[in-house]
């Protein structure tokens, strides 16, 4: 990417936090119950008249990136550089001066407009709140000015409805018009097009496209969807549980996704053509817990070329014996749970792990019975990452690799974080990482 | 096929009441479902499709009305009484919604769903019983039986829908609807989902009734697709066929408007759907359609056999013999607003 100016937008490090209430009691003693990292460390850049997509799962932090962008949520550390300006501790009123410059178009165009405002005033609001005209006519003729750019013509058959009069498809027209109305350089788009109807989309995103080009835009585009992403957007940063983990020019990922995340959601997506089946080599579980996330690389619970260093620890052992369990009868369930005592020191997110036998068994009998269970699963990326099984009186001690955190770093044209691109860990990888 | 299909549709309507005349959600559909098989069915929102999921299950609200039959193992269940109806939900008919947690209910255990679900349709049960045929399910879903005993929302979205399907399928019925199962998840774990669906034809026989406005989804889990448009079907035939041979006009511009991994250049449909007050006279695609003919404004399409060999109700392919005079002339037709859509 060749960068000669200064990018548009600049964001280093961002943050961002929220403290997680807990109960009464535990907030009277003063006891933290811990925060979400729902941005844990982005940085990205975004150049005059770019379009970025922020590509992610639900809980992925995407859209709290994009609230965060604009101050509906505050950083917690790092910066955000709009144009050479530092706006991440901006006050109030500078905060409104921003929103001059950036504006947002959320998901869902029903909620984004207030039903008991007519189009007119709604799409004219932009312009009595920053104070730019309180003159009725002036104001009407710049709301028609707009509908019109964005399709709603005639515009003297909109300025009096009201948003349930709208479909789905017009309504996002008239928040895209009040978006652009006050002239803004950056719009961050969360999910824009994601509660239409199939036929509709394509018209938005034609009208976008439209709006960029005529009015100068440049769009960060948030979206869980890789097809739109890929249609609309020059650069691409995949994004899962706070991190970015790919980011990179959209042919480039699209046509060689490099981190195992990113391939397994191109192979995830529906595709209307005739040929294809499901997808079934697919990552196992679901997004975690935010609040608590795994140790290591994030995504090592679910990765399929996952290795030692990935970060095994205490947790990945529960689910993989709930999984096991899940598919066995109940005959070799009851044994095997039966071996083990109390999973809850599982639990806690360690590499070292004491796996508690039952009442009237012992430390041996739990690691024949894991021994047992790694025999079971040649192909089972978990195992590479136990380095020891020591069995005592009452439990049997776990150990596992040390968990190594990948740090974004270049990668061809692209940018990834996985362990699977770093040559330094290459003496250390077992096969399965192939 | 031979033995007589487990879900057969005949002309059925639904009609709602509303203060500006009557909704026509569903009105003439003919459809059936053989056993094993998946059947997908397909439209965007306000086409009917789930109105004509509602109208199987007998879960039509009040002041709707529903005529023609739906066959169930052959005992037309349209006019059934409550009680009876109660009886085949659940024992033949299972349901998946959207969103699972609408229908757990938050103070029951995982292990009081399933208890209540079996007692409810097969009161002999003995409690071993039923925690085996409940673990099995669940097991068939990944869930383990170390969760028996937790609540809802204890489960992440994508394992409350798994246990939506167990418990749905722990009745073992012959019929699974479900509607938009996956509209909700994300794209990993609604792939997951998607194999777990059509796993159920090869490992327990069941057949599936999947109404999704998701035409990827489609083709990749079904057998045989239905496309509807303004409460009809327009298109109905083998999945493969009519996604890569589309027969309707209708079918074949959903399917270029649908942005995919290949898309490099926008299509859509201009226009939206009619109202279902006072739809479109003859072909109710008329407007919207770019092959539209004099006739489609005039006449009722005819259903026909498309050359490929599915089922269409389009002019474009007959039959010639009830085409007037003048028929085949393109028709003239009003320019559609930029806005005009859904």
């Amino acid at each position: 990417m060749a960068e000669a100016a200064a990018p548009m937008l600049e964001v280093r490090d961002l943050e961002v936090h929220f403290p997680l209430r807990g109960s009464f009691a535990g907030r009277l003693v003063g006891r933290s119950s811990g925060v979400v990292k729902a941005v844990d460390g982005v940085s990205f850049e975004l150049a005059k008249g770019e379009v970025l997509g922020v590509v992610g799962e639900s809980g992925s932090g995407k859209t709290t990136l994009g609230r965060a962008l604009l101050r509906l949520v505050d950083p917690t550390s790092g910066s955000i550089i709009l144009e050479g300006r530092d706006v991440t501790r901006l006050g109030d009123r500078a905060v409104r001066m921003l929103r001059r410059e950036m504006q947002m178009v959320f998901q869902d165009p029903h909620a984004s407009l207030n039903p008991a405002m007519t189009i007119e005033t709604a799409v004219g609001h932009p312009l009595r709140i920053h104070g730019i005209t309180n003159d009725r006519g002036e104001i009407r003729q710049r709301v028609s000015a707009v509908l019109e750019r964005v399709g709603l013509a005639p515009p003297e058959q909109y300025l009096g409805k009201y948003p349930g009069d709208l479909s789905g498809g017009q309504k996002q027209r008239a928040v895209l018009a009040r978006a652009v109305i006050l002239g803004p350089g950056l719009l961050v788009a969360d999910e824009p097009v994601s509660m239409l109807d199939m036929s509709v989309r394509a018209k938005i995103l034609e009208l976008m496209l439209g709006l960029k080009r005529d009015l100068d835009l440049t769009y960060l585009y948030i979206t869980h969807d890789l097809a739109t992403a890929k249609f609309f957007c020059n650069r691409v940063a995949i994004m899962y549980l706070g991190r970015i983990v790919e980011i990179g020019d959209t042919a480039e990922i699209f046509a060689n996704p490099r981190h195992p995340y990113t391939a397994s959601l191109l192979k995830a997506i529906p595709d209307p053509d005739p040929a294809r089946t499901i997808p079934r080599d697919l990552p196992r579980g679901e997004i975690p817990d935010a609040a608590q996330p795994p140790l290591g690389c994030r995504f090592h619970p679910r990765c399929p070329r996952a290795f030692e260093v990935c970060g095994w620890e205490s947790r990945d052992l529960r689910d993989l014996l709930e999984l096991r369990w899940a598919g066995a009868g109940e005959d070799r369930f009851e044994s095997e749970r039966g071996t083990l005592g109390d999973l809850e020191p599982l639990d806690e997110p360690s590499t070292h792990v004491r796996v508690p036998a039952a009442g009237g068994r012992s430390g041996a009998d739990v690691a024949e019975m894991l021994d047992r269970v790694r025999a079971d699963q040649p192909g089972e990326p978990f195992w590479t990452g136990v380095r020891s099984i020591d069995p005592s009186g009452t439990d049997a001690a776990l150990e596992f690799h040390d968990p190594l955190d990948p740090a974004l770093r270049p990668v061809g044209d692209v940018h990834v974080a996985c362990h699977l691109y770093d040559e330094a860990l290459l003496p250390v990888r077992s096969s399965l990482a192939e | 096929m031979s033995e007589s299909p487990v879900l057969e549709l005949r002309d059925l309507r639904v009609w709602y009441g509303s203060p500006r005349g009557a909704v026509k959600a569903v009105d003439g559909v003919s459809l059936h479902i053989g056993a094993g098989e998946v059947l997908g069915l397909v439209g965007e929102s306000g086409c009917g499709k789930s109105t004509l999921g509602r109208g199987i299950m007998g879960l039509l609200p009040d002041g709707a009305v529903m005529d023609g039959e739906v066959r169930l193992s052959g005992e037309n269940i349209v006019g059934l009484s409550g009680r009876r109806l109660r009886q085949m939900r659940g024992a033949e008919i299972g349901l998946i919604f959207q969103e699972p947690m609408t229908r757990l209910n938050p103070l029951m255990r995982i292990e009081d769903h399933f208890r209540e679900t079996l007692k409810t349709h097969e009161p002999g049960l003995q409690k071993a019983e039923i925690r085996r045929r409940s673990l099995e399910a669940l097991g068939g879903m990944g869930i383990p039986p170390t969760r028996f005993r937790n609540y809802p929302h204890e489960f992440s979205g994508g394992m409350r829908q798994r246990i939506m399907i167990a418990l749905a399928l722990v009745l073992r019925p012959r019929l699974v609807i479900a509607d938009e199962p996956t509209t909700a998840l994300d794209v990993l774990v609604e792939a997951q989902i998607l194999g777990i669906l059509a796993d159920l034809k090869r490992n327990f026989g069941t057949s599936l009734l999947l109404i999704t406005h998701n035409l990827g989804i489609v083709a990749e889990a079904c057998d045989r697709v239905a496309v509807m448009y303004a409460g009809q079907v327009a298109e109905e035939g083998d999945a493969r066929t009519v996604f890569g041979s589309p027969a309707h006009p209708y079918t074949r511009d959903l399917l270029r408007s649908v942005i995919s991994l290949r898309t490099t250049g926008l299509h859509y449909i201009p226009g939206a759907p009619p109202s279902l007050i006072d739809p479109p006279s003859g072909c109710r695609f008329h407007p919207r359609c770019s092959n539209a003919m004099a006739v489609c404004a005039d006449r009722d399409p005819v259903e026909m056999r498309a050359q490929s060999g599915q089922r269409v109700r389009c002019w474009l392919h007959g039959p010639e013999t009830q085409i007037p005079a003048g028929g085949h002339d393109p028709l003239a037709r009003e320019e559609i607003a930029v806005a005009e859509e859904a």
